[in-house]
C-alpha cells in the first residue's frame, strides 16, 4: 500500500509551538540574554560572560536569602507533611461528616494569596489584630513588624494554615484507596495501630505524598506574595526570601544582569532538588 | 484447635434511617467440627461473608453467641481469637519481603526470632515459596500474593481455623485448581479446620468434606456433596447444586404419592395425605429417562455437551430437563419419560417432606 506523504500535518502542531514559544521559550531566552550581557537601555548590549553569575554566587546577600529560603521551606515541610498525614488519618472515612470535612479543608486553598497575606497581617497586628492583641494581653511581647522571631513564626504559621489542607486532601485520597481487606487482614495478623500505619497506610500513601511534598517544596521555595504582603521581607531582611530578594534586585535596583543570572540559578536549584528527590523516591519504588 | 459452635446467631447491618433492619444472618445454629474442611456455598449476598466475619470477629453479631469449645468468644476482638482469614483480593505488605510478610503475624505476637525463622522456612517450604523468600512481596504474581496471604494464616501454629473468603476469584483458571489441591493437601497435612466461602459449586464440592449451603441469610442444608446432590432439603439446593439444576414440578398428592397432571408418579418416599401448602415433586435431570410407557412429552431442545446431552422436554407446558448419554438415541415418535422412584422426592412450600430425609 502506498502511503501518501503529506507534510502539511505539521501545521497542526504550529499553534502549540507558538504558544510554548511565547509563554516559555522566548521569556526564558530573554532572561538568558540579560544574564550574559550588560545594557544601558536603547537595546545596546555589551557582552559580560559569566560576570553576573560569579557576582551572584559570591554575594553574601544571595547566600543569606538562600539559607533563609531553605530554612523556611524545611520548616514548613517539617510541619505540614506530618500534620497533613495526621489530620488525614483522623478524618472520617464514611458518613455525612466526610463532605463537611472536605469542604472545610478545601476552604483555605480557595483564598487568593495576597488576600491570605492581608488577612494574616490584620490578624497578627499587635494592637488591633485578634492574634497579636490576644498574645500581648496575655503578657507575651509579640510584634511581627519589629521582632524577627515573631515575623518568622507568623509567616510559617500562615503557610501552614494556607497549605496543610493540600497535603491533607492528597493523603486522604491515598488513604481512601486502601481496600478494607487490608485493615481486616492486619487485624487478623494482630498488627498494632503503629504497624498498620507503617506497613499499610504509609506505603499506600507514598505516591500521593511524593506529589504533595514536591508541590509544597516548589510552591514554598518560590513563595512571594504572602510574606511580601505580611512582612514586606522585614523586619530588616529577616523574611526576605529568594523571590522577594529577586524582585528587589530586578525592579527595585533595576540591576537586570544580576537579576537574570540569579533567576537562572534559582531555577536550576529548584529543578535540581526536585529531580534528586523524585529520583530517590522512585528508585525505592523499583527495588 | 477447637470446635466452633454457633448458637442462634443473627446479624443485621445498621439500616438506612427510617427503615427496618434487614437480617443478613437469620438464626444460625451450626457446629464446625475441629479439623473439618467446610465449604460455605451460596449466591452472592446470601450472608456467607457475614457469617465468616462473625467467626473471625471482624463483625460482632447483633444477637446470639459463638463458642470456641467451651469459651464464649462473641465479643472477643479479632486478634485474641486465634483465627486466620484469607480474603478475596490478596493482601500483602508491599514494602516487606516475602519472608517479612510471613513473619509478620508471629512478630506481632512477640515470637522469638529464631523460632520465627524456623516456622517461616517450614511454611515457605509447604507453599513452594522458599525461592522467593528474599524478594519484595509486591513483585509477585496474583497467585504468589495469595499464597503469602494463605501463608500468614498457616504460619501461626495456634489457629483454631483458617477462613477463606472466595480466595481464588482473582487467580488464573489453570492456577486455580493447583492452589485448590494445594489447600486440600495442606488441610490433610495440618489438620486445621478450614472454612471456604464460595459461590462456585465446583470449588465447594471439590474442596470440602462438608458443604454448608446458605440461602437468604439462613443455612438451608449441611451435608456431604453426595447428600446435597441426592437429597436436597430445600428447592434452592436442588437448583444451585448440579448442572442443570433439579426439576421441580407442581403436583397433587394421592395417598402419599405425587400426581403430576393426572400422571401418578411413584416415589420411594411417600408422605401423608394431609399436607397443606404448595406441593411439588423434585427429580434431578440425571434420573429422568425415556421409556416405552410413562408421561408423554414433546421434545423442545437437545443440547449436546460432549459427554452427555441435555434434553429439554415439555408436558402440558411444564418444562423438564433430562441428562442423557451422548450415544443414546432420542426417540422421535411419541416420546415418553419416567422418573426413577428412588430419586423422586416431594417438596412442600420449598422444603423436602416425606420419608427418606435421613437415610
Amino acid at each position: 500500500m502506498n502511503k501518501t506523504l503529506n507534510q502539511k500535518a505539521w501545521w497542526l502542531v504550529a499553534p502549540v509551538l507558538v504558544l510554548v514559544a511565547f509563554n516559555a521559550f522566548i521569556p526564558l531566552m530573554t532572561v538568558v540574554n540579560y544574564a550574559f550581557q550588560e545594557t544601558f537601555g536603547n537595546n545596546v548590549f555589551f557582552w559580560e560572560g559569566t560576570t553576573w553569575f560569579e557576582q551572584v554566587l559570591r554575594s553574601d546577600r544571595f547566600h543569606d536569602a538562600l539559607v533563609r529560603q531553605l530554612l523556611y521551606t524545611g520548616m514548613i515541610l517539617a510541619i505540614e507533611v506530618p500534620l497533613g498525614i495526621g489530620v488525614a488519618l483522623t478524618m472520617p472515612r464514611k458518613g455525612p461528616w466526610v463532605s463537611v470535612c472536605l469542604v472545610l479543608m478545601a476552604l483555605p486553598l480557595l483564598i487568593p494569596w495576597n488576600v491570605v497575606g492581608a488577612m494574616w497581617n490584620i490578624f497578627a497586628l499587635p494592637d488591633i489584630g485578634l492574634l497579636g492583641h490576644t498574645l500581648n494581653s496575655m503578657g507575651i511581647d509579640y510584634n511581627f513588624t519589629r521582632q524577627p522571631v515573631a515575623a518568622w513564626m507568623t509567616t510559617v504559621l500562615m503557610d501552614v494554615w494556607h497549605w496543610t489542607s493540600l497535603v491533607v486532601l492528597l493523603c486522604y485520597a491515598g488513604l481512601s484507596s486502601i481496600p478494607d481487606d487490608y485493615y481486616q487482614a492486619a487485624h487478623i495478623d494482630g498488627a498494632s495501630r503503629w504497624a498498620i500505619f507503617r506497613y499499610i497506610q504509609l506505603p499506600k500513601m507514598k505516591r500521593v505524598l511524593t506529589i504533595a511534598i514536591l508541590l509544597r517544596f516548589m510552591d514554598s521555595f518560590m513563595i512571594y506574595t504572602e510574606p511580601f504582603v505580611l512582612t514586606g521581607g522585614g523586619p530588616g531582611n529577616t523574611t526576605t526570601f529568594l523571590s522577594i530578594d529577586l524582585v528587589k534586585i530586578a525592579l527595585g535596583q533595576f540591576d537586570l544582569g544580576p537579576a537574570a543570572a540569579m533567576s537562572l540559578i534559582y531555577f536550576l536549584v529548584v529543578l535540581l532538588i526536585c529531580w534528586v528527590f523524585y529520583t530517590l523516591m522512585m528508585r525505592n519504588e523499583e527495588q | 484447635m477447637a470446635e466452633i459452635r454457633f448458637k442462634n446467631v443473627q446479624h443485621a447491618y445498621p439500616p438506612p434511617k427510617g427503615q427496618k433492619p434487614v437480617y443478613a444472618l437469620k438464626e444460625v445454629n451450626q457446629i464446625w467440627e475441629d479439623g473439618g474442611a467446610y465449604a460455605l456455598l451460596g449466591p452472592s449476598g446470601c450472608g456467607k461473608t457475614t457469617l465468616l466475619n462473625t467467626i473471625s470477629g471482624l463483625l460482632t453479631p447483633s444477637e446470639g453467641e459463638i463458642y470456641f469449645d467451651d469459651q464464649e468468644v462473641t465479643h472477643l476482638p479479632t486478634s485474641d481469637r486465634r483465627i486466620a482469614q484469607v480474603f478475596q483480593f490478596p493482601v500483602v505488605y508491599d514494602t516487606m519481603t516475602v519472608f517479612d510478610n510471613l513473619a509478620f503475624p508471629l512478630r506481632n505476637r512477640g515470637m522469638d526470632e529464631t523460632a520465627v525463622k524456623q516456622r517461616v522456612a517450614q511454611i515457605a517450604e509447604m507453599l513452594d515459596l522458599t525461592a522467593n523468600l528474599n524478594k519484595r512481596a509486591s513483585g509477585l504474581t496474583a497467585d504468589g500474593k495469595q499464597k503469602i496471604s494463605l501463608g500468614r494464616g498457616l504460619v501461626r501454629s495456634d489457629v483454631n481455623a483458617i477462613l477463606f473468603d472466595e480466595p481464588l476469584t482473582v487467580i488464573d483458571p489453570h492456577l486455580k485448581w493447583q492452589l485448590r489441591s494445594k489447600l486440600k493437601e495442606l488441610h490433610q497435612q495440618t489438620g486445621v479446620t478450614m472454612i471456604y466461602v464460595t459461590h462456585d459449586q465446583v470449588e465447594a464440592l471439590t474442596f470440602a468434606d462438608k458443604v454448608v449451603v446458605m440461602y437468604d441469610g439462613a443455612v438451608v442444608q449441611v451435608g456431604t456433596p453426595v447428600e446435597l446432590f441426592n437429597r436436597p432439603k430445600h428447592k434452592f439446593v436442588g437448583y444451585f447444586i448440579g448442572s442443570p439444576g433439579m426439576n421441580f414440578l407442581p403436583c397433587k398428592l394421592d395417598r402419599g404419592q405425587p400426581v403430576f397432571h393426572n400422571n401418578l408418579l411413584n416415589t420411594s418416599y411417600p408422605v401423608g395425605n394431609d399436607l397443606s401448602g404448595r406441593t411439588e415433586v423434585g427429580v434431578r435431570p440425571e434420573f429422568v429417562e425415556f421409556t416405552d410407557d410413562g408421561i408423554p412429552v414433546v421434545i423442545d431442545k437437545i443440547e449436546d455437551l460432549g459427554r452427555y446431552q441435555v434434553v429439554t422436554v415439555k408436558h402440558e407446558s411444564e418444562v423438564i430437563k433430562m441428562v442423557v448419554d451422548e450415544d443414546q438415541q432420542i426417540p422421535t415418535d411419541n416420546p415418553k419419560i419416567q422418573f426413577n422412584p428412588d430419586m423422586t422426592r416431594i417438596y412442600c412450600d420449598d422444603w423436602l417432606v416425606g420419608g427418606g430425609q435421613n437415610e
